[in-house]
């Protein structure tokens, strides 16, 4: 029903639909249940489990369809190229989302931090808190006992005992992952599936380590170190971006563990493997976050 | 390029599905553009009737109406209402429907996500408004939620306000990625990216901006809710925070959205401006030059709306001269609009009334924004309704009048009924006299010193506030003639011809197809390549 110069319009489709509906369901079951937080006998997180199904149940038809679509050769060239469009602008909304912490990272350490120790001409902050010396990472806080600094912080150790520092294991997995699904898509597009297969397993495996490590990470950080969500700025900045980025490499893994399934099933050839590209992307992207984290959020 | 437009019926080829179904379901541009705008009009008189209450509570001094908590909900959420409800859609629905039209494709790149795009806009605004039936009320702290406001002194409800804030982004998202991927990749054959027109190239670029910021806005709510509910410090000076950061994150969204607000208004206003002057658009390179640069300063301009929280000198300055430069672009397009009118075959049609006006005074609003840009008079300026009056000039008769004038220029071609050319004019003139009443006193009482956003204010600012509320009233019933235009228009309009308005057809590609516009406009592109004869 297609050829080459043709471009694919769905006519009308209910899947769109559903998945407002669950976002609806998502706002009202998250709103309560946040605001719930610590009351008994509380329902609200089933709204907000059953957005999750409605929206992850929605999603696997989509995806099915799209697949689907494809595999009946209804989508042109052409319609690739939007696909492509698509998931790079996705990226770069992605890449923004990052930059706003990073904005408010370096606001603080530049700023915010310093003046309230009375430094520059802003330096009358320090009245509110006189005695409050600024530094990075900010281990004792204006305003100690409503925001109890850290004891410790996660900052790189001498060279010597870098191998006892969590974050190079970390880095050493994703960017070693980088490498591995650039060398799946190769292995793919030679049409080397078995070796395909096996980097995209490798690649999977270091971005299950990494979520793992990092759960270690986090584990430490609350109980060993004090270091906590509500540690002052430090321990914010540090959660919030850290934890974005895990929770986007959880994504990225999660979606690299479908196409590894899909590709063991025999989905995608030499020149159609969107699916997988997008993926990879996505993983680099995150891989990209990744360094420049360990290099605002760790070292410097 | 053709396009195979696939059907469950069998239907191929044919009109739209029968029912509601048909809204719930539709992957179609014009369905999609139809519902962004009716949704967008209905926000219009939701916002609108919050407006009246403020008036009403301002018509004299004292506590009048509402209580002071309430009138603060109806200030918060008509903002918020304005525009991510009304503006931002209608501008997201114009798009819809004329972007594919004017490229010559057959219809958005993403069809699918376009009809999310949409559907979960009601399902935001749904939850914004239920909140004033909650414990504690609607949000009350403004439309630009400043901390600590709508952090540690916000009600309970700021919760749903966070989480309909990451919705809307969401379909602002997605409706931009759509919009960006159709411009770039469905241009039909010879349609090079600078001979597009205008209101493509205004789209293309706000899309670029909504991709751009719309994320950051999601950054700042969800540090909000962080600071809220699991003890962060953001916001918090106590735990070396910084409740100034708020503004900077919000500002680094919220110029640039600034910008999304008027961009599109650019583009349509240049159709208009050429089609009832009968000449081509003057300098439209320069046109394109203009908005790009708009779009770029707009990055680094933020900060001032924030001159008086104490930001060291450097800072004041390079904002302030950076906040001038804009002017240069701006003046570049006002420049071109009156040069496209000198010795033009000008007729004053409806749209063109309006499109006149909004260069006008959204000229007006711009200079006051010059006057605001200058640091060390913003000190007096800063929070008063001098403020209110210079976006409420640059909103109202800027990118709510350009949506109007849009309306009326392109509802022939929708709906293939022409409206009542008398009503129109009304409610043009009405809209105009009532639009400067409610808006020019504000920058008297503001000048004097009356801050924004109190429900009670000192004894001098009686007369003019009582002018501005009439102003107000009469500029709120004149929109229920837009309505009754609109339905007069496609209930009992008289046929448009294809053309529609005289000499349009060399002025795009959407005048080149029937009245109203097929269905599937362009299954085949038009091939732009040869040369066009325009009779």
């Amino acid at each position: 029903m297609s050829s080459e110069s043709s471009y694919y319009v769905p006519a009308s489709s209910k899947l769109p639909i559903f998945m407002a509906i669950s976002l609806l369901l998502f706002v009202y079951g998250a709103g309560y249940t946040i605001n719930d937080l610590g009351k008994e006998d509380t329902y609200s997180h089933w709204i907000l489990i059953s957005s999750f199904l409605l929206m992850w149940g929605t999603m696997f038809f989509w995806f099915s369809e799209v697949i689907k679509e494809n595999d009946a050769g209804m989508y042109s060239n052409q319609l690739n190229t939007s696909f492509v469009h698509g998931m790079s602008w996705f990226i770069f909304s992605e890449v923004m989302f990052f930059f706003a912490f990073f904005l408010a990272l370096g606001y603080v350490r530049i700023f915010a931090v310093p003046w309230l120790g009375g430094e520059g001409e802003k330096g009358i902050a320090n009245i509110l808190w006189p005695g409050f010396e600024a530094s990075w990472p900010l281990m004792e806080t204006p305003d100690n006992e409503r925001f109890p600094g850290a004891h410790h912080n996660m900052s790189i150790p001498p060279i010597t005992k870098i191998h006892t520092w969590l974050p190079f294991w970390n880095t050493l997995c994703l960017v070693t992952s980088s490498g591995t699904i650039a060398l799946a898509e190769a292995a793919l597009k030679k049409g080397n599936r078995k070796s395909f297969k096996a980097w995209m397993v490798a690649t999977i495996s270091l971005g299950y380590i990494f979520v793992v490590l990092q759960s270690v990470e986090y584990y430490e950080a609350y109980a060993h170190m004090g270091l906590t969500l509500g540690a002052g700025i430090y321990g914010t900045t540090f959660f919030l971006m850290t934890g974005f980025h895990g929770f986007h490499v959880c994504l990225g893994a999660i979606i690299l563990t479908i196409m590894t399934i899909r590709g063991f099933q025999g989905a995608f050839s030499e020149h159609d493997h969107f699916g997988l590209a997008a993926g990879s992307w996505y993983w680099h992207f995150v891989d990209v976050v990744w360094i420049l984290l360990v290099l605002v959020v760790y070292i410097f | 390029m053709s396009a195979v437009i696939e059907s469950h019926h069998g239907d191929h080829h044919h009109g739209p599905a029968k029912g509601f179904s048909r809204w719930l379901y539709t992957t179609n541009h014009k369905d999609i553009g139809s519902l962004y705008l009716w949704f967008s009009f209905i926000m219009l008189f939701v916002g609108g009737a919050m407006a009246m209450v403020i008036r009403a509570e301002l018509f004299e001094p004292g506590s009048q109406i509402v209580s002071p908590e309430f009138y603060n909900q109806m200030v918060t959420n008509h903002g918020l209402i304005m525009v991510f409800g009304v503006i931002m859609p209608a501008f997201v629905g114009l798009a819809n429907w004329m972007i594919p039209m004017q490229i010559g494709a057959p219809d958005m790149a993403l069809p699918r996500l376009n009809n999310l795009s949409f559907w979960i806009l009601p399902a935001a605004f749904g939850v914004l408004l239920s909140t004033f039936l909650m414990e504690g009320g609607a949000p009350n702290f403004g439309w630009t939620f400043y901390a600590p406001l709508s952090t540690e002194y916000a009600p309970p409800t700021v919760t749903f306000f966070i989480f309909s804030v990451h919705i809307m982004g969401a379909s602002s998202i997605m409706g931009s990625i759509n919009i960006i991927t159709t411009i770039l990749n469905m241009r039909a054959p010879g349609m090079t990216l600078m001979k597009m027109p205008l209101f493509v190239w205004s789209w293309l670029i706000t899309a670029y901006l909504l991709i751009a910021v719309m994320p950051v806005l999601a950054g700042a709510v969800t540090m909000m809710l962080m600071d809220i509910h699991f003890g962060t410090s953001f916001f918090s000076a106590a735990g070396g925070g910084d409740p100034v950061l708020f503004q900077h994150v919000f500002w680094f969204f919220g110029h640039p959205e600034v910008y999304i607000m008027i961009l599109p208004a650019f583009g349509i206003v240049s159709h208009i401006i050429e089609t009832f002057s009968r000449k081509p658009i003057f300098g439209y390179s320069s046109m394109v030059y203009a908005i790009a640069s708009i779009a770029l300063l707009s990055f680094v301009v933020w900060a001032h709306h924030m001159f008086t929280v104490g930001m060291p000198i450097a800072g004041e300055l390079f904002f302030m001269y950076s906040t001038m430069l804009i002017a240069i672009p701006t003046g570049v397009k006002v420049f071109n609009w009156l040069s496209t009118m000198f010795r033009g075959s000008l007729t004053f049609e409806t749209p063109m009334l309006f499109a006149i006006a909004f260069v006008a005074l959204f000229t007006i609003g711009g200079l006051s924004g010059l006057m605001l840009a200058i640091a060390p008079a913003d000190f007096q300026y800063h929070d008063t309704y001098f403020v209110v009056a210079h976006f409420h000039y640059v909103l109202v008769p800027g990118a709510l009048f350009s949506i109007v004038a849009a309306v009326y220029y392109w509802l022939p071609k929708w709906t293939g009924y022409m409206y009542d050319e008398v009503l129109g004019k009304t409610h043009f003139w009405l809209s105009f006299i009532s639009v400067n009443l409610t808006f020019f006193p504000m920058h008297f009482v503001g000048l004097a010193g009356m801050p924004r956003r109190i429900p009670d204010y000192a004894m001098q600012f009686a007369d003019y506030n009582m002018i501005v509320s009439v102003g107000a009233f009469l500029f709120g019933l004149s929109q229920l003639l837009f309505l009754f235009n609109v339905l007069k228009c496609v209930y009992y309009g008289k046929s448009a011809t294809a053309e529609v308005w005289e000499g349009a057809k060399g002025k795009g590609l959407e005048w080149t197809v029937d009245s109203p516009a097929p269905y599937h406009t362009f299954e085949t592109s038009p091939d732009l390549t040869k040369p066009q004869t325009n009779s």
